[in-house]
Protein backbone atom coordinates (compact mmCIF):
# COMPACT_ATOMS: atom_id res chain seq x y z
CA UNK A 1 0.00 0.00 0.00
CA UNK A 2 2.77 2.15 0.79
CA UNK A 3 3.77 3.06 -2.86
CA UNK A 4 0.10 4.49 -3.40
CA UNK A 5 0.31 6.86 -0.31
CA UNK A 6 2.39 9.90 -2.39
CA UNK A 7 1.95 12.42 -0.01
CA UNK A 8 3.20 9.91 2.80
CA UNK A 9 6.59 11.81 2.87
CA UNK A 10 5.23 13.97 4.50
CA UNK A 11 5.17 12.58 7.67
CA UNK A 12 1.02 11.79 7.60
CA UNK A 13 0.20 8.81 8.50
CA UNK A 14 -3.79 8.83 9.62
CA UNK A 15 -5.08 8.99 5.86
CA UNK A 16 -5.92 4.88 6.15
CA UNK A 17 -7.38 5.36 9.87
CA UNK A 18 -10.06 7.94 8.65
CA UNK A 19 -10.74 6.06 5.39
CA UNK A 20 -12.22 3.29 7.78
CA UNK A 21 -14.80 5.81 9.46
CA UNK A 22 -15.23 8.07 6.19
CA UNK A 23 -17.05 5.01 4.95
CA UNK A 24 -19.36 4.27 7.43
CA UNK A 25 -22.74 5.54 6.65
CA UNK A 26 -23.35 6.94 10.64
CA UNK A 27 -22.42 10.72 11.21
CA UNK A 28 -20.64 10.29 14.22
CA UNK A 29 -18.72 13.00 16.13
CA UNK A 30 -14.96 13.20 14.07
CA UNK A 31 -11.62 14.13 16.49
CA UNK A 32 -10.37 17.12 15.23
CA UNK A 33 -8.70 15.64 12.12
CA UNK A 34 -7.26 19.60 11.57
CA UNK A 35 -5.22 19.16 14.53
CA UNK A 36 -3.72 15.97 13.78
CA UNK A 37 -2.96 16.81 9.84
CA UNK A 38 -1.51 20.52 10.99
CA UNK A 39 1.13 18.89 13.19
CA UNK A 40 2.47 16.52 11.01
CA UNK A 41 2.67 18.73 8.13
CA UNK A 42 3.70 21.87 10.69
CA UNK A 43 4.68 20.56 14.13
CA UNK A 44 4.53 23.75 16.30
CA UNK A 45 4.97 26.26 13.98
CA UNK A 46 2.46 29.46 13.84
CA UNK A 47 -0.34 29.52 11.34
CA UNK A 48 -1.54 32.99 10.75
CA UNK A 49 -5.47 32.58 9.36
CA UNK A 50 -5.25 36.38 8.87
CA UNK A 51 -4.38 35.60 5.72
CA UNK A 52 -6.47 37.55 3.32
CA UNK A 53 -3.30 39.90 1.69
CA UNK A 54 -1.70 36.33 1.53
CA UNK A 55 -4.39 33.53 -0.11
CA UNK A 56 -7.83 33.36 -0.84
CA UNK A 57 -9.56 30.08 -1.41
CA UNK A 58 -12.83 29.50 -3.39
CA UNK A 59 -15.35 27.06 -2.94
CA UNK A 60 -19.05 26.77 -3.43
CA UNK A 61 -20.70 26.01 0.16
CA UNK A 62 -22.94 23.56 -0.79
CA UNK A 63 -21.29 21.10 -3.75
CA UNK A 64 -23.76 20.58 -6.39
CA UNK A 65 -21.58 17.35 -7.29
CA UNK A 66 -19.20 16.00 -4.37
CA UNK A 67 -17.19 13.72 -6.99
CA UNK A 68 -16.22 17.12 -9.01
CA UNK A 69 -16.30 19.98 -6.40
CA UNK A 70 -14.64 23.42 -8.19
CA UNK A 71 -11.86 25.13 -6.12
CA UNK A 72 -9.83 28.06 -6.96
CA UNK A 73 -6.94 28.85 -4.99
CA UNK A 74 -5.71 32.87 -5.24
CA UNK A 75 -2.33 34.43 -3.67
CA UNK A 76 -1.91 38.00 -3.23
CA UNK A 77 1.74 38.19 -3.45
CA UNK A 78 3.40 38.35 -6.93
CA UNK A 79 6.03 35.57 -6.78
CA UNK A 80 9.52 37.42 -7.01
CA UNK A 81 12.78 35.91 -6.93
CA UNK A 82 12.91 37.38 -2.99
CA UNK A 83 9.82 36.71 -1.43
CA UNK A 84 7.39 34.02 -2.89
CA UNK A 85 4.39 31.65 -2.22
CA UNK A 86 6.83 28.75 -2.03
CA UNK A 87 4.22 25.85 -1.47
CA UNK A 88 0.42 25.64 -1.03
CA UNK A 89 -0.75 22.09 0.97
CA UNK A 90 -4.57 21.76 -0.05
CA UNK A 91 -6.25 19.66 3.24
CA UNK A 92 -9.71 18.46 3.50
CA UNK A 93 -10.21 17.50 6.93
CA UNK A 94 -12.83 14.65 6.37
CA UNK A 95 -11.65 13.20 3.08
CA UNK A 96 -10.61 9.63 3.55
CA UNK A 97 -6.77 11.09 2.64
CA UNK A 98 -6.72 14.95 4.20
CA UNK A 99 -3.66 16.09 2.43
CA UNK A 100 -5.26 15.97 -0.63
CA UNK A 101 -2.29 18.32 -2.32
CA UNK A 102 0.91 19.94 -2.24
CA UNK A 103 1.09 21.92 -4.73
CA UNK A 104 5.16 23.45 -5.00
CA UNK A 105 5.73 26.77 -6.91
CA UNK A 106 8.50 28.73 -8.44
CA UNK A 107 9.10 32.34 -9.31
CA UNK A 108 8.83 32.48 -12.71
CA UNK A 109 5.34 30.80 -11.65
CA UNK A 110 4.43 34.36 -11.60
CA UNK A 111 1.40 33.97 -9.05
CA UNK A 112 0.70 30.82 -7.29
CA UNK A 113 -2.84 30.76 -7.89
CA UNK A 114 -4.81 27.29 -8.89
CA UNK A 115 -7.60 25.94 -9.81
CA UNK A 116 -8.90 22.64 -9.45
CA UNK A 117 -11.91 19.87 -8.64
CA UNK A 118 -11.94 17.77 -6.19
CA UNK A 119 -13.88 15.04 -4.09
CA UNK A 120 -15.22 15.53 -0.72
CA UNK A 121 -16.97 12.65 0.91
CA UNK A 122 -18.06 13.81 3.72
CA UNK A 123 -19.61 17.92 5.36
CA UNK A 124 -15.99 19.25 5.81
CA UNK A 125 -13.67 22.19 6.13
CA UNK A 126 -11.55 22.99 3.11
CA UNK A 127 -8.02 24.17 3.78
CA UNK A 128 -5.35 26.31 1.92
CA UNK A 129 -2.51 26.63 3.69
CA UNK A 130 0.23 28.87 1.94
CA UNK A 131 3.54 28.25 3.01
CA UNK A 132 5.77 31.32 2.06
CA UNK A 133 9.68 31.14 0.74
CA UNK A 134 10.49 32.85 3.92
CA UNK A 135 8.90 30.21 6.01
CA UNK A 136 5.86 31.50 6.81
CA UNK A 137 2.41 29.90 6.85
CA UNK A 138 -0.66 31.73 6.08
CA UNK A 139 -4.19 29.96 6.08
CA UNK A 140 -7.69 30.51 4.37
CA UNK A 141 -9.78 27.86 4.74
CA UNK A 142 -13.94 27.26 3.51
CA UNK A 143 -16.68 25.12 4.85
CA UNK A 144 -17.99 22.64 2.34
CA UNK A 145 -21.41 20.82 2.08
CA UNK A 146 -21.21 17.90 0.19
CA UNK A 147 -20.91 14.01 0.86
CA UNK A 148 -20.03 10.54 -1.07
CA UNK A 149 -17.29 12.04 -3.53
CA UNK A 150 -14.86 9.71 -2.87
CA UNK A 151 -16.54 6.44 -2.61
CA UNK A 152 -18.53 7.10 -5.55
CA UNK A 153 -18.37 5.51 -8.90
CA UNK A 154 -15.72 6.43 -10.54
CA UNK A 155 -16.76 7.68 -13.65
CA UNK A 156 -20.40 8.07 -15.58
CA UNK A 157 -19.25 5.79 -18.56
CA UNK A 158 -16.56 3.61 -17.82
CA UNK A 159 -15.55 2.42 -21.04
CA UNK A 160 -15.12 5.51 -22.36
CA UNK A 161 -13.11 6.73 -19.61
CA UNK A 162 -10.13 3.69 -19.65
CA UNK A 163 -10.48 4.52 -23.59
CA UNK A 164 -8.71 7.92 -23.07
CA UNK A 165 -6.62 7.20 -20.22
CA UNK A 166 -3.48 9.12 -20.08
CA UNK A 167 -4.61 11.63 -23.00
CA UNK A 168 -3.50 15.37 -21.84
CA UNK A 169 -4.31 18.87 -23.08
CA UNK A 170 -2.92 22.04 -22.47
CA UNK A 171 -4.48 25.36 -23.20
CA UNK A 172 -3.36 28.57 -22.73
CA UNK A 173 -6.18 30.80 -21.85
CA UNK A 174 -5.56 33.82 -23.64
CA UNK A 175 -3.31 35.85 -26.42
CA UNK A 176 0.51 34.91 -24.57
CA UNK A 177 2.31 37.97 -23.77
CA UNK A 178 6.12 37.91 -22.57
CA UNK A 179 7.14 38.43 -19.05
CA UNK A 180 3.50 38.46 -17.24
CA UNK A 181 1.95 36.12 -15.62
CA UNK A 182 -0.01 33.80 -18.28
CA UNK A 183 -2.95 31.52 -17.25
CA UNK A 184 -2.70 27.57 -18.84
CA UNK A 185 -4.98 24.97 -17.96
CA UNK A 186 -3.82 21.03 -18.10
CA UNK A 187 -5.99 18.62 -18.56
CA UNK A 188 -5.33 15.31 -18.05
CA UNK A 189 -7.30 11.94 -18.85
CA UNK A 190 -7.67 9.49 -15.94
CA UNK A 191 -9.93 7.60 -14.02
CA UNK A 192 -8.65 8.81 -10.62
CA UNK A 193 -9.66 5.43 -9.26
CA UNK A 194 -9.84 5.94 -5.15
CA UNK A 195 -9.91 2.45 -4.27
CA UNK A 196 -12.89 3.27 -1.95
CA UNK A 197 -15.78 1.44 -4.10
CA UNK A 198 -16.27 -2.31 -3.43
CA UNK A 199 -17.03 -4.73 -5.95
CA UNK A 200 -20.11 -6.25 -4.65
CA UNK A 201 -19.69 -9.66 -5.66
CA UNK A 202 -16.61 -10.57 -4.77
CA UNK A 203 -16.21 -8.09 -1.81
CA UNK A 204 -12.72 -6.73 -2.70
CA UNK A 205 -12.30 -2.96 -3.23
CA UNK A 206 -11.81 -1.98 -6.96
CA UNK A 207 -8.02 -1.11 -6.87
CA UNK A 208 -6.56 2.66 -6.39
CA UNK A 209 -5.58 4.08 -9.52
CA UNK A 210 -4.82 7.46 -9.65
CA UNK A 211 -2.29 10.34 -10.50
CA UNK A 212 0.35 11.47 -8.20
CA UNK A 213 2.61 13.44 -9.52
CA UNK A 214 3.16 16.40 -12.11
CA UNK A 215 5.58 18.67 -12.72
CA UNK A 216 5.00 21.36 -15.33
CA UNK A 217 8.08 23.40 -16.75
CA UNK A 218 8.23 26.22 -19.01
CA UNK A 219 11.53 26.25 -21.40
CA UNK A 220 13.17 23.55 -18.91
CA UNK A 221 12.81 25.69 -15.85
CA UNK A 222 10.18 24.53 -13.13
CA UNK A 223 6.70 26.39 -12.77
CA UNK A 224 4.82 23.85 -10.63
CA UNK A 225 4.98 20.63 -8.97
CA UNK A 226 1.79 19.18 -8.07
CA UNK A 227 1.78 15.69 -5.65
CA UNK A 228 -2.05 14.87 -5.43
CA UNK A 229 -3.64 11.85 -5.01
CA UNK A 230 -7.89 10.76 -6.13
CA UNK A 231 -8.64 13.88 -3.53
CA UNK A 232 -8.32 15.28 -7.01
CA UNK A 233 -11.30 14.48 -9.20
CA UNK A 234 -11.85 11.91 -12.19
CA UNK A 235 -9.78 13.56 -15.29
CA UNK A 236 -7.71 15.83 -13.47
CA UNK A 237 -7.66 19.53 -14.26
CA UNK A 238 -5.45 22.12 -13.32
CA UNK A 239 -5.13 25.57 -14.28
CA UNK A 240 -2.33 27.67 -13.47
CA UNK A 241 0.23 30.39 -14.26
CA UNK A 242 3.68 30.90 -15.77
CA UNK A 243 6.07 33.50 -17.14
CA UNK A 244 7.32 33.20 -19.79
CA UNK A 245 10.92 35.34 -20.24
CA UNK A 246 11.03 33.97 -23.64
CA UNK A 247 9.22 31.93 -26.27
CA UNK A 248 9.78 27.91 -25.38
CA UNK A 249 7.93 24.68 -24.20
CA UNK A 250 4.97 24.35 -21.86
CA UNK A 251 5.31 20.64 -20.71
CA UNK A 252 3.60 18.75 -18.38
CA UNK A 253 4.92 15.39 -17.21
CA UNK A 254 2.52 12.97 -15.21
CA UNK A 255 3.42 9.89 -13.16
CA UNK A 256 0.22 7.72 -11.78
CA UNK A 257 -0.16 5.48 -8.65
CA UNK A 258 1.11 2.63 -11.59
CA UNK A 259 3.80 4.15 -12.46
CA UNK A 260 2.70 4.76 -16.14
CA UNK A 261 3.78 8.44 -17.21
CA UNK A 262 2.21 10.37 -19.67
CA UNK A 263 3.94 13.50 -21.09
CA UNK A 264 2.43 16.44 -23.19
CA UNK A 265 3.87 20.04 -24.40
CA UNK A 266 2.60 23.17 -26.15
CA UNK A 267 5.20 25.69 -28.22
CA UNK A 268 4.76 29.03 -26.71
CA UNK A 269 4.41 32.09 -28.88
CA UNK A 270 3.79 35.70 -28.02
CA UNK A 271 0.51 36.57 -28.72
CA UNK A 272 -0.78 33.37 -29.97
CA UNK A 273 -3.36 31.23 -27.43
CA UNK A 274 -4.99 27.97 -28.10
CA UNK B 1 -51.53 1.17 -9.69
CA UNK B 2 -52.88 1.91 -12.59
CA UNK B 3 -53.14 -0.64 -15.37
CA UNK B 4 -52.19 1.34 -18.22
CA UNK B 5 -53.34 -1.55 -21.07
CA UNK B 6 -54.73 -4.98 -20.40
CA UNK B 7 -51.96 -6.61 -18.25
CA UNK B 8 -49.48 -3.98 -17.88
CA UNK B 9 -49.42 -1.70 -14.78
CA UNK B 10 -47.82 0.99 -13.63
CA UNK B 11 -47.85 2.69 -10.26
CA UNK B 12 -46.45 5.99 -10.05
CA UNK B 13 -43.54 7.52 -7.45
CA UNK B 14 -44.08 11.01 -5.82
CA UNK B 15 -41.78 13.72 -7.68
CA UNK B 16 -39.40 14.16 -5.03
CA UNK B 17 -36.10 12.98 -3.52
CA UNK B 18 -35.85 10.50 -1.75
CA UNK B 19 -37.10 11.01 2.11
CA UNK B 20 -37.77 9.19 5.14
CA UNK B 21 -41.42 9.81 4.98
CA UNK B 22 -41.58 8.38 0.93
CA UNK B 23 -39.23 5.67 1.41
CA UNK B 24 -37.76 6.03 -1.70
CA UNK B 25 -41.02 5.59 -3.66
CA UNK B 26 -40.33 8.34 -6.13
CA UNK B 27 -39.89 6.50 -9.38
CA UNK B 28 -42.38 4.41 -11.88
CA UNK B 29 -42.70 1.15 -11.47
CA UNK B 30 -45.00 -1.83 -12.51
CA UNK B 31 -45.53 -5.14 -13.99
CA UNK B 32 -46.47 -7.09 -17.35
CA UNK B 33 -48.22 -9.94 -16.38
CA UNK B 34 -48.20 -12.71 -19.88
CA UNK B 35 -49.67 -16.23 -20.15
CA UNK B 36 -47.22 -17.92 -17.64
CA UNK B 37 -45.66 -15.41 -15.58
CA UNK B 38 -44.96 -12.00 -14.62
CA UNK B 39 -41.93 -9.54 -15.28
CA UNK B 40 -41.64 -6.89 -13.39
CA UNK B 41 -40.26 -3.41 -14.36
CA UNK B 42 -37.96 -1.75 -11.48
CA UNK B 43 -38.18 -2.21 -7.93
CA UNK B 44 -38.67 1.04 -6.39
CA UNK B 45 -36.25 3.01 -3.87
CA UNK B 46 -36.32 0.74 -1.33
CA UNK B 47 -37.18 -2.72 0.21
CA UNK B 48 -40.55 -1.73 1.61
CA UNK B 49 -41.46 -0.18 -2.04
CA UNK B 50 -40.54 -3.54 -3.37
CA UNK B 51 -42.92 -5.54 -0.70
CA UNK B 52 -45.36 -2.86 -1.76
CA UNK B 53 -44.91 -3.75 -5.21
CA UNK B 54 -44.98 -7.53 -4.90
CA UNK B 55 -48.08 -7.38 -3.17
CA UNK B 56 -49.54 -5.77 -6.15
CA UNK B 57 -48.17 -8.43 -8.62
CA UNK B 58 -50.30 -10.97 -5.89
CA UNK B 59 -52.97 -9.12 -5.82
CA UNK B 60 -53.27 -8.74 -10.12
CA UNK B 61 -52.31 -12.49 -10.45
CA UNK B 62 -51.78 -15.92 -9.53
CA UNK B 63 -48.85 -16.39 -11.95
CA UNK B 64 -45.68 -16.41 -11.02
CA UNK B 65 -42.74 -13.85 -11.41
CA UNK B 66 -40.47 -15.46 -13.61
CA UNK B 67 -38.06 -11.53 -14.32
CA UNK B 68 -37.44 -8.46 -12.10
CA UNK B 69 -35.72 -6.29 -14.94
CA UNK B 70 -33.89 -3.12 -14.09
CA UNK B 71 -33.64 -0.23 -16.30
CA UNK B 72 -30.41 1.19 -15.00
CA UNK B 73 -28.35 1.18 -12.07
CA UNK B 74 -30.21 4.65 -9.97
CA UNK B 75 -31.32 3.48 -6.70
CA UNK B 76 -34.76 4.57 -6.86
CA UNK B 77 -35.53 1.97 -9.75
CA UNK B 78 -33.79 -1.08 -7.71
CA UNK B 79 -33.02 -1.24 -4.43
CA UNK B 80 -36.46 -2.79 -3.83
CA UNK B 81 -34.79 -6.31 -5.67
CA UNK B 82 -34.97 -7.95 -2.75
CA UNK B 83 -38.54 -8.36 -2.56
CA UNK B 84 -38.45 -10.69 -4.95
CA UNK B 85 -35.67 -13.05 -4.15
CA UNK B 86 -37.98 -15.40 -2.56
CA UNK B 87 -39.82 -15.72 -6.34
CA UNK B 88 -36.58 -16.41 -7.70
CA UNK B 89 -36.29 -14.27 -10.87
CA UNK B 90 -34.10 -14.77 -13.34
CA UNK B 91 -32.70 -10.62 -12.78
CA UNK B 92 -32.18 -9.07 -16.03
CA UNK B 93 -30.20 -5.62 -16.71
CA UNK B 94 -28.05 -3.77 -19.19
CA UNK B 95 -24.74 -5.73 -19.95
CA UNK B 96 -22.58 -2.92 -18.02
CA UNK B 97 -25.30 -2.67 -14.99
CA UNK B 98 -23.38 -5.29 -13.11
CA UNK B 99 -20.54 -2.72 -13.34
CA UNK B 100 -22.13 0.10 -12.29
CA UNK B 101 -23.46 -1.87 -9.39
CA UNK B 102 -20.47 -2.72 -8.43
CA UNK B 103 -18.64 0.94 -8.45
CA UNK B 104 -21.73 2.82 -6.74
CA UNK B 105 -23.43 -0.16 -4.85
CA UNK B 106 -21.96 0.86 -1.15
CA UNK B 107 -21.79 4.31 -1.71
CA UNK B 108 -25.81 3.86 -2.95
CA UNK B 109 -26.60 1.94 0.49
CA UNK B 110 -25.07 4.52 2.75
CA UNK B 111 -26.60 7.31 1.37
CA UNK B 112 -30.38 4.85 1.10
CA UNK B 113 -29.46 4.45 5.10
CA UNK B 114 -28.48 8.09 5.69
CA UNK B 115 -31.31 9.91 3.29
CA UNK B 116 -34.72 7.17 3.92
CA UNK B 117 -33.63 5.56 7.40
CA UNK B 118 -32.87 1.78 9.42
CA UNK B 119 -36.04 1.38 8.03
CA UNK B 120 -35.66 0.28 4.73
CA UNK B 121 -32.11 -1.34 5.76
CA UNK B 122 -33.20 -4.54 4.05
CA UNK B 123 -32.62 -2.93 1.07
CA UNK B 124 -30.35 -4.87 -1.11
CA UNK B 125 -28.04 -4.59 -4.36
CA UNK B 126 -28.92 -7.55 -6.16
CA UNK B 127 -26.49 -7.60 -10.14
CA UNK B 128 -28.32 -9.20 -13.02
CA UNK B 129 -28.29 -12.75 -13.95
CA UNK B 130 -29.11 -12.37 -17.61
CA UNK B 131 -27.38 -9.49 -19.08
CA UNK B 132 -28.85 -7.79 -22.61
CA UNK B 133 -26.04 -6.71 -24.59
CA UNK B 134 -28.10 -5.33 -27.54
CA UNK B 135 -31.42 -6.88 -27.91
CA UNK B 136 -33.22 -9.75 -25.90
CA UNK B 137 -37.04 -10.83 -26.49
CA UNK B 138 -38.58 -12.38 -23.02
CA UNK B 139 -41.24 -14.27 -23.20
CA UNK B 140 -43.73 -14.17 -20.83
CA UNK B 141 -46.26 -17.08 -22.67
CA UNK B 142 -48.25 -15.43 -25.36
CA UNK B 143 -46.52 -11.94 -24.73
CA UNK B 144 -43.03 -10.88 -25.82
CA UNK B 145 -41.28 -8.14 -24.05
CA UNK B 146 -38.37 -7.07 -26.50
CA UNK B 147 -35.66 -4.85 -24.28
CA UNK B 148 -32.62 -3.25 -25.67
CA UNK B 149 -29.42 -2.00 -24.63
CA UNK B 150 -28.76 1.55 -25.15
CA UNK B 151 -25.23 3.19 -25.77
CA UNK B 152 -24.31 5.97 -22.56
CA UNK B 153 -27.30 8.29 -22.27
CA UNK B 154 -29.04 8.77 -19.35
CA UNK B 155 -26.54 6.32 -17.50
CA UNK B 156 -24.03 4.16 -19.16
CA UNK B 157 -26.43 1.19 -18.92
CA UNK B 158 -30.07 1.89 -19.72
CA UNK B 159 -32.18 -0.53 -20.73
CA UNK B 160 -35.97 -0.30 -22.55
CA UNK B 161 -38.66 -2.42 -22.49
CA UNK B 162 -40.93 -2.88 -25.37
CA UNK B 163 -44.51 -4.27 -24.70
CA UNK B 164 -45.03 -5.89 -28.04
CA UNK B 165 -49.08 -6.59 -26.79
CA UNK B 166 -49.85 -3.29 -26.44
CA UNK B 167 -47.15 -1.31 -28.02
CA UNK B 168 -46.49 0.11 -25.02
CA UNK B 169 -42.32 1.41 -24.48
CA UNK B 170 -41.36 1.20 -21.14
CA UNK B 171 -38.52 4.17 -21.45
CA UNK B 172 -37.68 4.22 -17.72
CA UNK B 173 -35.28 7.04 -17.07
CA UNK B 174 -34.56 7.92 -20.91
CA UNK B 175 -37.57 10.49 -20.33
CA UNK B 176 -38.65 12.56 -17.67
CA UNK B 177 -41.75 14.23 -17.30
CA UNK B 178 -42.07 17.52 -15.71
CA UNK B 179 -39.33 16.27 -13.11
CA UNK B 180 -35.85 17.75 -14.28
CA UNK B 181 -33.92 15.83 -16.48
CA UNK B 182 -30.79 14.38 -14.62
CA UNK B 183 -27.84 13.51 -16.58
CA UNK B 184 -25.46 10.74 -15.08
CA UNK B 185 -23.85 9.21 -18.67
CA UNK B 186 -23.67 11.20 -21.98
CA UNK B 187 -25.54 14.39 -22.52
CA UNK B 188 -24.49 13.87 -26.00
CA UNK B 189 -25.76 10.33 -26.21
CA UNK B 190 -29.15 10.89 -24.58
CA UNK B 191 -29.53 13.53 -27.27
CA UNK B 192 -28.72 11.29 -29.72
CA UNK B 193 -30.86 8.15 -28.54
CA UNK B 194 -33.92 10.57 -27.80
CA UNK B 195 -33.99 11.03 -31.87
CA UNK B 196 -33.53 6.99 -32.14
CA UNK B 197 -36.69 6.81 -29.75
CA UNK B 198 -39.07 9.57 -31.01
CA UNK B 199 -38.36 7.36 -34.44
CA UNK B 200 -39.97 4.27 -32.74
CA UNK B 201 -43.75 5.55 -32.77
CA UNK B 202 -44.75 3.70 -29.90
CA UNK B 203 -48.50 3.65 -28.67
CA UNK B 204 -47.78 4.20 -25.39
CA UNK B 205 -44.77 5.33 -23.45
CA UNK B 206 -43.82 4.57 -19.39
CA UNK B 207 -41.36 7.46 -18.24
CA UNK B 208 -39.37 6.87 -15.00
CA UNK B 209 -40.69 9.81 -13.51
CA UNK B 210 -44.00 11.58 -14.13
CA UNK B 211 -46.87 11.08 -16.55
CA UNK B 212 -46.28 10.36 -20.27
CA UNK B 213 -49.70 11.30 -21.50
CA UNK B 214 -48.76 13.25 -24.22
CA UNK B 215 -45.62 11.34 -24.71
CA UNK B 216 -44.17 13.07 -27.87
CA UNK B 217 -44.18 16.56 -26.20
CA UNK B 218 -42.61 15.31 -23.34
CA UNK B 219 -39.56 14.15 -25.17
CA UNK B 220 -39.91 17.34 -27.11
CA UNK B 221 -39.84 19.39 -23.81
CA UNK B 222 -36.59 17.38 -22.78
CA UNK B 223 -34.93 17.59 -25.66
CA UNK B 224 -35.30 21.29 -25.29
CA UNK B 225 -33.42 21.48 -22.28
CA UNK B 226 -30.81 18.74 -23.05
CA UNK B 227 -30.18 20.59 -26.16
CA UNK B 228 -30.11 24.27 -24.11
CA UNK B 229 -27.82 22.23 -21.47
CA UNK B 230 -25.28 21.26 -24.34
CA UNK B 231 -25.45 24.57 -25.97
CA UNK B 232 -24.65 27.06 -23.37
CA UNK B 233 -22.13 24.89 -21.69
CA UNK B 234 -20.35 24.00 -24.74
CA UNK B 235 -20.32 28.48 -25.40
CA UNK B 236 -19.05 28.65 -21.61
CA UNK B 237 -16.05 26.18 -22.60
CA UNK B 238 -15.43 28.03 -25.92
CA UNK B 239 -15.24 31.04 -23.96
CA UNK B 240 -12.84 29.63 -21.40
CA UNK B 241 -15.24 30.22 -18.27
CA UNK B 242 -14.76 28.02 -15.65
CA UNK B 243 -16.70 25.26 -14.54
CA UNK B 244 -17.84 27.08 -11.52
CA UNK B 245 -18.89 30.12 -13.94
CA UNK B 246 -20.59 27.27 -15.89
CA UNK B 247 -22.45 26.32 -13.42
CA UNK B 248 -23.73 30.07 -12.22
CA UNK B 249 -24.56 30.88 -15.63
CA UNK B 250 -25.63 28.55 -17.83
CA UNK B 251 -29.53 27.11 -18.74
CA UNK B 252 -30.60 29.95 -16.12
CA UNK B 253 -33.93 30.46 -18.33
CA UNK B 254 -34.67 26.57 -17.77
CA UNK B 255 -34.47 26.40 -13.62
CA UNK B 256 -38.40 26.88 -13.71
CA UNK B 257 -40.08 24.65 -15.98
CA UNK B 258 -39.07 21.78 -14.28
CA UNK B 259 -39.62 19.93 -10.62
CA UNK B 260 -36.71 19.43 -8.29
CA UNK B 261 -34.27 21.72 -10.60
CA UNK B 262 -32.83 22.44 -7.09
CA UNK B 263 -31.17 19.62 -6.92
CA UNK B 264 -30.36 18.63 -9.85
CA UNK B 265 -29.49 21.19 -12.94
CA UNK B 266 -26.49 22.67 -11.25
CA UNK B 267 -25.19 19.23 -10.95
CA UNK B 268 -26.18 18.63 -14.78
CA UNK B 269 -24.18 21.90 -16.03
CA UNK B 270 -21.26 19.87 -13.80
CA UNK B 271 -21.53 16.92 -15.22
CA UNK B 272 -21.91 18.31 -18.82
CA UNK B 273 -18.92 20.65 -18.88
CA UNK B 274 -16.91 17.38 -17.71
CA UNK B 275 -18.25 16.24 -20.73
CA UNK B 276 -17.61 18.50 -23.26
CA UNK B 277 -14.73 19.86 -22.25
CA UNK B 278 -12.81 16.57 -23.89
CA UNK B 279 -14.68 17.37 -27.07
CA UNK B 280 -12.63 18.52 -30.43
Amino acid sequence: MANLKPLWRYGFIAALMACASALTAAAEPKPDIWDKVRTSLFAGRPISEQADAVIELDAPVRAEDAATVPIAIHTKLPQSKDAYVKKVYLVIDHNPSPLGAVFTFAPDSGRADLETRVRIEEYTHVRAIAELSDGKLYMASRYVKASGGCSAPAGKDQAAALARLGKMKIRLDSAVALNQPNQAQLMISHPNNSGLAMDQLTRLYVPAHFVRRIDVSYAGKPILTAEVDFTISENPNFRFYFVPRTEGELKAEVVDSNDLKFESSIAVRQGAGS
Amino acid sequence: MRELAPGLFVHSGVQEESSPRNLGDIANIGFIVGGKCVAVIDTGGSIVVGNRLREAVKAATKLPICYVVNTHIHPDHIFGNAAFKSDNPVYVGHARLAAAMAARGRNYRNALLRDVGEAVAASEIIPPTLEVKDTLDLDLGGRTLRLTAWPTAHTDNDLTVFDTRSETLWLADLLFVEHMPVVDGSLKGWLSVVAEIAALQPQRVVAGHGEAADWRRALSDQERYLRILLDETRAAIKAKRTMQQAVDSVGLGEKDKWLLSEGFHRRNVTAAYAELEWED
